[in-house]
């Protein structure tokens, strides 16, 4: 039974019946692609393409194509790799940590939100993929086979290792979280269409019955997976943050670490849902469903994350130099005032500011401000990576190895690879997915709507 | 007449109508094969008098199954197998095996949890479902009651209960 808030704000508008929600789903999934679809489509797949050539040359040559020195040994490679990982993290975020919290309006958009973590961490694993330089083998460095060494293990005492073991169980488990709940609305496909379309998405629904037994199973394993993905999600970015942590590199060696990256990966993958979504609202006619409440709530989610993060980065400020260590209080210092320091500075407007617009309502309720300014954030995210990385390393402790990283053709193309691989993968979710969990929006509906509730 | 093919069905249009139906159907003596919704209604079971899930305790069976693999393998290698001095810790560094651990941990639980859920569920790509009403899966409740099981009452009794508990429709269904 539910009972209706008159104080809360309705989660779907437009007074929709069950019905409805079932149609202004699955007809987009059974409609012929638009022209726009085709032409949002093509252009990502060319992107990918274009970018498949740097990818390439990268496989043949090795990654001498990259800008890497001796001093700057980590750059645009990892720095993509972190940032595609954070982006990751809504989605869990949305789906299991909004589930075990009772947010209900988690339910129109953790469908999308789960889609764009799993591309997303297929676009980070690019980057170590490719930096092993003979990915081929990549089996035997990163996995704990017998070799021909007589079984000379991988190193279970290095971060790099754990990334391995985080990363991989992060993307499975999110694709299998993400898969159940596809499972009932794959059903209401099934039972809507004939022909082909009933047999792909009939074994694609993988003969879902809808009973209250199935429900009730249904229900144990979301909540279960859900419990097992909160501290997962937390895991993953504290191991990719332990990379830099554990080593003795000033700048990189701080214990703020996990706390700060996770705050920042959370900041970031609300700005991509927010990107992805104010515009499949537009293009699909979901207003009803992703509604002004869900925009407002996500931009008050990117603020308390995104001062998390405006926080830490001062408290990392504040404590290289209370520490007294020079070559930490140097870094610091380099890193706002040296060669890099428009890379600190973009960081640092578009992360600490920027964010703190949606204080004011008329900012955060405006779909055009929120959208400039989710880009803003994904842009300040990667800087900040950039700036850990780049400027930590390009001046060590030998001020005669000291160098500057330029980035080459095929460190571009790499990264626009990733962009065209998750937007062709996006665009192929939104078609022939349902990019709205019907069944769960359906489950909240009747505290949301005039229709159904009698 | 047959066990489990013939079937009389309740359609209903509402989550509330439905659970009250449950009960003054169950309260008749007819035993109920089972309901089939759009979506999960909630407290639903205990309308049916369905027990909790166990698979919580598959999860965590499952899991734990994770983390005495994971640490019997990470000691196996780094500490008999093949021990290296490695940060000068000592070859069975416990605090360093945590984080593999926890990993292997989640992954053992939630694909044990779910292939657990999937085989008790008869969830594959083949599977042929029964379908008692296409609209199961879009906007109507399914109350469906075997015909066999319930061969003390008469099918018009049965379908006169029904109505009055509210369905919005009354049909038969019978399968293969």
């Amino acid at each position: 039974m539910q009972v209706t808030s008159s104080v809360r704000e309705p989660l779907v508008t437009g007074g929709k019946s069950y019905h409805d929600v079932t149609h202004d789903v699955s007809r987009h999934v059974e409609a012929k692609p638009n022209i726009r679809w085709f032409l949002a489509f093509l252009t990502s797949a060319g992107v990918l393409a274009l970018g498949s050539i740097a990818v390439i040359a990268t496989v043949w040559e090795g990654i001498g194509m990259w800008g890497l020195n001796k001093t700057v040994g980590w750059a645009w490679d990892i720095t993509n790799f972190v940032w595609w990982v954070g982006i990751g993290h809504a989605g869990t975020l949305i789906s299991a940590v909004l589930l075990l919290f009772r947010q209900k309006w988690r339910t129109s958009i953790n469908r999308a939100a789960e889609a764009m973590t799993i591309f997303a961490v297929i676009c980070a694993a690019m980057f170590p993929v490719l930096h092993m330089g003979r990915p081929w083998l990549g089996a035997y460095w990163a996995l704990p086979l017998p070799n021909v060494f007589g079984s000379l293990w991988v190193n279970f005492n290095s971060p790099l290792l754990w990334d391995v073991f985080a990363i991989s169980t992060y993307f499975s488990v999110s694709l299998v979280f993400w898969y159940i709940g596809l499972i009932p609305d794959f059903a209401t496909i099934r039972d809507r269409a004939t022909g082909l379309r009933k047999i792909i998405y009939g074994a694609l629904s993988f003969g879902w019955d809808g009973a209250a037994k199935s429900w009730s199973r249904y229900e144990s394993v979301s909540l279960i997976l859900a419990g097992l993905a909160t501290p997962l999600v937390l895991s993953v970015h504290t191991i990719v943050s332990f990379d830099f942590a554990t080593s003795v590199i000033p700048g990189w060696h701080t214990t703020i670490f996990p706390p700060y990256f996770v705050a920042g990966a959370i900041f970031s993958g609300f700005a991509m849902v927010l990107t992805l979504m104010i515009v499949t609202r537009k293009v699909y006619k979901l207003e009803d469903y992703i509604t002004m409440g869900h925009i407002e709530l996500m931009n008050i989610v990117i603020i308390i994350t995104g001062s998390i993060v405006g926080i830490a980065y001062i408290t990392e400020f504040f404590i290289a130099w209370y520490s007294g260590v020079e070559a930490e209080q140097y870094a610091f210092i380099n890193r706002a005032t040296g060669p890099y320091w428009w890379a600190y500075w973009s960081m640092m407007t578009c992360n600490v500011i920027s964010p703190q617009l949606f204080w004011i309502k008329k900012i955060r309720t405006s779909i055009v401000a929120t959208f400039v300014l989710s880009i803003v954030v994904n842009i300040g995210m990667w800087f900040e990576r950039f700036v850990i990385i780049v400027t930590s390393l390009h001046r060590d402790y030998l001020p005669s190895s000291w160098a500057m990283f330029y980035p080459t053709w095929a460190d571009v193309g790499v990264y626009l690879f990733t962009f065209g691989l998750f937007f062709t993968l996006f665009f192929l979710f939104a078609k022939f997915f349902p990019v709205i969990n019907m069944a769960e929006v359906k489950s909240v509906l009747k505290s949301s709507s005039d229709k159904v509730n009698k | 007449m047959e066990r489990d093919t013939h079937f009389v069905t309740g359609v209903y249009e509402d989550e509330d109508v439905l659970l009250k139906a449950i009960t003054q159907v169950r309260s008749s003596g007819i035993k109920i094969h089972e309901v089939y919704s759009p979506y999960p209604v909630h407290g639903i079971d205990d309308y049916l008098g369905y027990k909790r899930s166990r698979l919580p305790i598959a999860a965590f069976l499952f899991g734990l199954l994770g983390t005495t693999l994971a640490l019997t393998m990470q000691f196996y290698m780094m500490k008999f197998d093949w021990p290296m001095i490695i940060g000068g810790k000592d070859y069975g560094a416990f605090p360093d095996f945590i984080p593999v651990t926890f990993e292997l941990t989640v992954l053992l639980a939630s694909f044990g949890m779910v292939g657990v859920f999937m085989v008790s569920t008869n969830l594959k790509p083949w599977a042929q479902p029964r379908i008692f009403d296409l609209r199961i899966t879009d906007d109507k409740h399914v109350l469906a009651i075997d015909i066999a099981n319930n061969s003390s009452m008469e099918l018009a009794k049965i379908e006169e209960i029904l109505k009055s508990s509210g369905a919005s429709e009354v049909n038969k269904k019978s399968f293969e």
